[in-house]
């Protein structure tokens, strides 16, 4: 079937099986590998990209259910070759190692601040508790989100 | 000058903070094919009959490879990195529920996954052998068959230590502490499971193999040992790795098939594991049954110490240590303390599980060593009705005392240990903690303070001691220097994580007065770096970490004779400060090396017998292992109602020696102190009577997030190891190696008013909860 | 990643498009709401629908809101919807008690109440939230709409009452003076499924229980219900000592099974200690003013899923 998914503020339109999940979509028909997968059962959070202004588990979404909506992934957080401060955070404060879990959890941190801009430690931690890292023990995950927080874009 | 140590920022995170890395399952190559592993759902069964007409006539299937075809290759079988067999894909039995019984190619992954249930397989079950400690009774089921004069289930018995000596000390001590504990299967889990993607071309007959391996290198031998192909034709890439921490050592069969596949149907074939086939079938960690005894005075001085440990092998001896240690470096039981004698006793067995055992950040069992000590200390005072603090002050080895040969026969290279608990217990506020502790008591609330002291054993190895499968563990380093003083370092080491595109140019940096940001780390391609043995067991800073400044330091010496020419001095008359080498007491006309490296490529006369350009190698052999350490205390609030466990407060002091870059050493400890609250607390691979592996997937093999994890307070000491370059030891791995007794030491601590002496990880609330009430689960088979 | 088997797909466009085409494509077909129950279940192979019917453009099934005296909530609520009310949780606490603990925040974002409730899994929290309200569900059908009570809506593990050709649309709760409601969940690790949950409604007269709700989570309760334990409350003074009693009675008559979650006995104790903790609470806010009146407190923040006394 046809389906049209805006990604990044890009409209693609493919042909695909009902069954392709939105994940395997961004990843090896549109080519963005910057989200990733790390499980069966919908728990590492790996894949969290936005459906239309909220973050999800992309591996747990079919990809006719994004027809005629939006997504952004890690790929859309630079704007204009201008860092998000939440990357720059990341970068600042080692809040990743091997860099895997990292764009789920940006994207995450990101629709945080957006709804939450200042927001304490715990309530970072329990807005992330849905995805895993397995490198940093989520301290510095944690200082980046507040690094972010104090250094966000004026407009 | 403060040099180019320090917390200097990652080069590598440019490309990951855009979702820029290039992890194997990012690769997608022109004409590229998917496999997909069938695997059996059974622990132990023959195989009758493999029927794949169906799976081979699915259009979009390009081929399907059975151990029968693999036979006929010579490939149905490779060898492990403990010198015995595994199989590709099964041909008589299946041996572990997940082994591999056939590989699938198909057009794409979700056609690869529809095949496989197109292919019917027969089993006659067998008795299944899931229970480690019945592994070696007489009658049960022989899983190796398949080796010739294999009667039963039984692989090594290994020993160390004095067993004499230690019976003696024992008979004539005030007080002796025995204790059965079970470090249980665990699993390495790194976020990005296992895969690979092989492409043979026809033409050249040139191998690439881009595959998730912490030992490119060790792989590429291995290939060329196992499939018969010319190594000098092999090329391993090892791109970005989402993380290894040992899952990521092994070769594992469908590399194999892969490889087999892309060569049957000349073109690549990509291979990426689900992670249910990650947790079930790659390399395990743990899972060592341990009697631990401690003998001491009545006024808590320890004497000796011995452990009886049975070790699960799971179907195949997979485990990855160096050749002569089959238990690893578990003798360094004896841990930070100065005793007089100790003995070991390791017996492996067989079960039908899956194959492995050295992984997840235990520097080869020293995480079991490190639990059974600790565990036993804290029992000893429990039993002494003293401090554990006290306790492990009374006993730790002093700083005179190193270097310090332990009973059974470590090395260990320097310490000052009461300083770095002391370090600990102000940073907790150790006192208070005892304070509210018992205030809490009153009221009828419970909480704990557990303490782990940890000395590692990293850095393998002296060649002649340490090799896998015959390679000796020296590993290389290519540096060169650009005309315009550029560096570039080729490593043989392979970072899954751990910064070294940043800490290794840090180390040169330093050596040559050059900024971070002038050296470029070049790693994970076979075809553009030296040989060794690749990143595991702490071994990069220590090993690598050397090669790194050594050569280094050639190049600089180099640099001297190219610099005396410049300056028409003798060599001998110059010294290096400050970046750069000048004539003794005339700094200002000195030269760096980045003129220096434009010197020697140009036609300056140089002296004779000496080369132009300042390239240089080296191979390092480590003297002896490193020995880093630490003191940590965990403090715990457990809900007797609910047995639930909130880890409230994590103290922890590490010494590494010299700290390249103290932001990614920090990093290193966070990650693995999560390691211990997941162990201690709620990880485990069980199986049932039927071996059917009850920890597949992530809803069951559960992973600690952040809520879990406490805002880790962390502190430090620097005592440096006296025999590496730079004085740096290694610290990857001792967080995971000295956490997990501090959590499990800290919830037993606060059940001590139930009289609870011991209940086995993972400390679930319903463990916590049953312990309480005198019956602790046994944690490592179903509950029923 | 596992992957799930080729299926056919269709979007309805309301809910009487959603009906006919359940019609047309028969009992091998599925809803398609969030999917964070059915699409795990897809990818794992261990149901095979020929055809879902993606329902997620149904705004009209998405609401939370008070009307005569009700609380009604849409089926295709998400959880972070029903978690972010402020209506849900100034009527029925217990509602927001047990959302925070399911799943992880980012599975609530798009899973919906009315997808897990028909999901029907024995450890689903929902269901015993529910039972504990003396909610209503409202089910539409080829033949209209009729209604169930929430303890009668489960038939066993992953079974509803809900037939092939029908639709859960919406599940309502009267209000009514003087409740207090909590969960309590006990799990391996936060967003772990339930080793075993307790959620209880009260209704005072004075300083008696005038009506209780009990729901039990993952312990084999029949109809994630402790009926004994609810008959002993009716009438029972409000205190500590009943609210003990009636956790014995709830634990008595469960039937947990033991499983790598833990033993069967532990479940049992779980089924005792969290009911009685989950009375007090509900005792506590039935005594509160809700927020907005006079005295009110902050909201109440709950239990998050560590150790540590009930708030």
């Amino acid at each position: 079937m046809q389906i049209t998914v805006t990604v990044n503020g890009t409209p693609y339109s493919r042909d695909v099986e009902p069954r392709l999940l939105l994940i395997h979509f961004l990843r090896d028909e549109l080519r963005l590998t910057g989200s990733h997968w790390g499980c069966d059962t919908s728990n590492c959070g790996a894949c969290v990209v936005w459906l239309d202004d909220t973050p999800v588990k992309s591996c747990t979404v079919l990809s006719p259910m994004a027809d005629g909506r939006r997504v952004l992934t890690v790929e859309g957080l630079e704007q204009a070759g201008v860092l998000d401060p939440i990357q720059q955070g990341f970068a600042e404060c080692h809040g990743l190692q091997c860099g895997f879990c990292t764009p789920g959890m940006m994207l995450t941190s990101r629709w945080l601040l957006d709804h939450n801009p200042d927001p304490s430690p715990e309530q970072i931690r329990e807005a992330l508790s849905g995805q895993i890292c397995r490198c940093t023990g989520y301290e510095n995950i944690v200082r980046s989100v507040l690094w972010a927080s104090k250094h966000e874009r004026s407009t | 000058m403060a040099g180019a140590y320090g917390s200097f920022p990652r080069k590598e995170d440019a490309r990951f903070i855009r979702g820029k890395g290039t992890f194997v399952d990012d690769i997608q190559l022109p004409g590229m094919l998917h496999g997909a592993i069938l695997r059996s759902p059974l622990a132990h069964a023959r195989i009758v009959s493999i029927d794949t007409a169906a799976a081979e006539g699915h259009p979009k299937v390009s081929a399907v490879i059975t151990g029968q075809m693999l036979e006929a290759r010579k490939l149905a079988w490779m060898p492990t990195l403990s010198s015995d067999v595994q199989a590709v894909l099964a041909t008589d039995k299946v041996r572990f529920q997940g082994q591999e019984v056939a590989f699938v190619v198909a057009e794409d992954r979700y056609s690869a996954r529809d095949a496989l249930e197109l292919i019917s397989v027969e089993y006659e079950p067998l008795p299944v052998v899931v229970d480690a400690t019945k592994a070696l009774d007489p009658g049960a089921a022989v899983i190796r068959d398949d080796l010739e004069g294999q009667q039963d289930n039984h692989i090594f018995d290994w020993a160390a230590g004095d067993k004499a000596a230690t019976d003696a000390v024992f008979a004539a001590a005030d007080v002796v502490v025995a204790q059965d504990m079970l470090y249980p299967r665990s699993h390495p889990a790194p976020l990005e499971t296992c895969g690979t993607v092989a492409d043979m071309d026809p033409v050249s007959g040139k191998l690439t193999v881009w595959s998730t391996t912490q030992a490119p290198h060790a792989h590429r031998t291995l290939y060329a040992m196992i499939a018969d192909l010319p190594e000098h034709k092999i090329r391993i890439v090892s791109p970005d790795i989402g993380g290894g921490f040992g899952n990521k050592v092994p070769i594992y069969p469908a590399y194999i098939c892969a490889v087999v596949g892309s060569i049957m149907c000349g073109r690549p074939v990509k291979w990426v594991e689900d992670r249910s086939e990650n947790l079930m079938s790659t390399a395990f960690a743990r899972d060592y049954h341990m009697h631990g005894e401690i003998a001491a005075t009545k006024d808590g001085r320890i004497l000796g110490l011995r452990a009886k440990v049975l070790a699960d092998h799971g179907a195949f001896n997979g485990s990855a240590q160096p050749s002569k240690f089959p238990a690893g470096f578990f003798h360094i039981f004896t841990g930070s303390y100065d005793l007089q004698a100790a003995d070991c006793e390791v017996t492996g067995v067989y079960t039908n599980k899956a194959p492995g055992g050295v992984a997840y950040a235990c520097s080869f069992r020293v995480t079991e060593a490190v639990y059974l000590v600790e565990r036993m200390v804290d029992m000893l005072a429990l039993e002494l009705g003293m401090d554990p603090a006290e306790l492990r002050l009374k006993n730790l080895l002093r700083p005179e005392q190193f270097p310090y040969t332990t009973p059974t026969g470590w090395e260990y290279d320097s310490g000052d240990y009461a300083n770095t608990l002391r370090v600990a217990l102000d940073i907790a506020g150790y006192a208070d903690l005892r304070r509210e502790q018992a205030e809490k008591r009153e009221h009828g609330e419970y909480m704990g303070i557990g303490l782990s002291f940890f000395t590692e054993g990293v850095g393998a190895g002296p060649r002649q001691q340490m090799d896998i499968l015959g390679l000796g563990m020296a590993d290389g380093a290519h540096l060169r220097v650009h005309p315009t003083g550029k560096a570039v370092l080729a490593i043989s080491v392979q970072t899954q994580g751990q910064g070294h595109e940043t800490t290794f140019a840090q180390i040169v940096a330093q050596e040559l007065g050059l900024s971070p940001d002038d050296v470029e780390v070049v790693h994970g391609d076979t075809d553009r770096t030296p040989f060794g043995l690749g990143t595991y067991g702490s071994r990069s800073t220590p090993v690598s970490g050397a090669a790194a400044a050594l050569v280094a330091r050639k190049v600089r010496e180099r640099a001297r004779i190219v610099a005396a020419a410049m300056l028409e001095a003798s060599a001998d008359d110059l010294e290096w400060a400050n970046g750069t080498w000048h004539v003794r007491g005339d700094p200002e006309q000195g030269k760096t090396i980045a003129e220096i490296a434009m010197a020697a490529h140009s036609s300056l006369e140089l002296p004779e017998g000496v080369e132009g350009h300042l390239d240089a190698e080296t191979v390092y052999n480590p003297p002896s292992l490193t020995h880093p350490y630490g003191a940590y205390i965990c403090v715990t609030d457990v809900d007797p109602g609910t047995g639930q466990v909130s880890v409230r407060r994590f103290i922890a002091v590490d010494d590494c020696g010299v700290r390249i870059n103290p932001m990614i050493v920090e990093g290193q400890v966070h990650g693995g102190l999560a390691d211990g609250v997941g162990m201690a607390l709620m990880q485990v691979i069980a199986f049932d009577s039927d071996g059917n592996c009850l920890g597949g997937s992530f809803m069951d093999y559960l992973l600690p997030t952040s809520v879990e994890c406490p805002s880790w307070e962390l502190g430090e000491t620097v005592t440096p190891s006296p025999h590496h370059p730079i004085g740096a030891k290694g610290v990857g791995e001792s967080a995971t190696v000295g956490s997990p007794p501090a959590v499990v030491n800290a919830v037993m601590d606060a059940l001590k008013p139930y009289g609870v002496r011991h209940a086995d990880m993972p400390l679930t609330p319903a463990n916590v909860w049953s312990a309480i009430q005198g019956h602790p689960v046994r944690t490592d088979l179903a509950i029923t | 990643m596992q992957v799930p088997a080729y299926v056919e797909y269709e979007k309805a466009t309301s809910v009487d498009h959603a009906l006919a085409l359940l019609a047309r494509y028969g009992p091998e077909a599925r809803i398609l709401a969030g999917g964070h129950s059915l699409i795990p279940m897809m990818k794992l192979r261990l149901v095979q629908p020929e055809t879902l019917i993606d329902i997620n453009g149904l705004g009209e099934l998405c609401y939370v809101k008070v009307t005569d005296g009700e609380l009604r909530i849409g089926a295709l609520t998400r959880h972070a919807q029903l978690l972010d009310s402020p209506a849900a949780g100034e009527h029925f606490a217990i509602l927001h008690d047990a959302e925070k603990v399911i799943a992880d925040p980012i599975v609530r974002n798009w899973g919906t109440v009315g997808g897990s409730l028909c999901q029907a899994d024995p450890s689903e929290d929902l269901s015993a939230t529910f039972a504990a309200l003396k909610a209503t569900m409202v089910i539409q059908g080829p033949e209209g709409i009729r209604t169930v009570s929430a303890r009668d809506f489960h038939t066993g593990p992953y079974e509803t009452v809900v037939a092939p050709s029908e639709l859960l649309t919406e599940i309502k709760i009267a209000i009514r003076p003087g409740g207090g409601s909590a969960y309590e969940k006990v799990g391996r690790r936060v967003g772990d499924w339930p080793v075993g949950a307790a959620g209880a409604a009260i209704w005072l007269a004075g300083d008696t229980i005038g009506e209780a709700g009990i729901g039990l989570t993952a312990v084999g309760a029949q109809h994630f219900t402790a009926v004994e334990a609810e008959e002993f409350l009716q009438g029972a003074p409000a205190s500590d000592a009943s609210f003990a009693r009636a956790g014995e009675i709830a634990a008595e008559h469960c039937r947990p099974h033991s499983d790598q979650r833990g033993p069967a006995d532990y479940k049992r104790h779980l089924a005792r200690e969290l009911t009685f903790r989950a009375l007090r609470r509900a005792l506590r806010r039935a005594g509160q003013p809700r927020p907005g009146q006079q005295g009110a407190r902050g909201r109440d923040v709950g239990g998050r899923n560590r150790g540590g006394r009930d708030a």
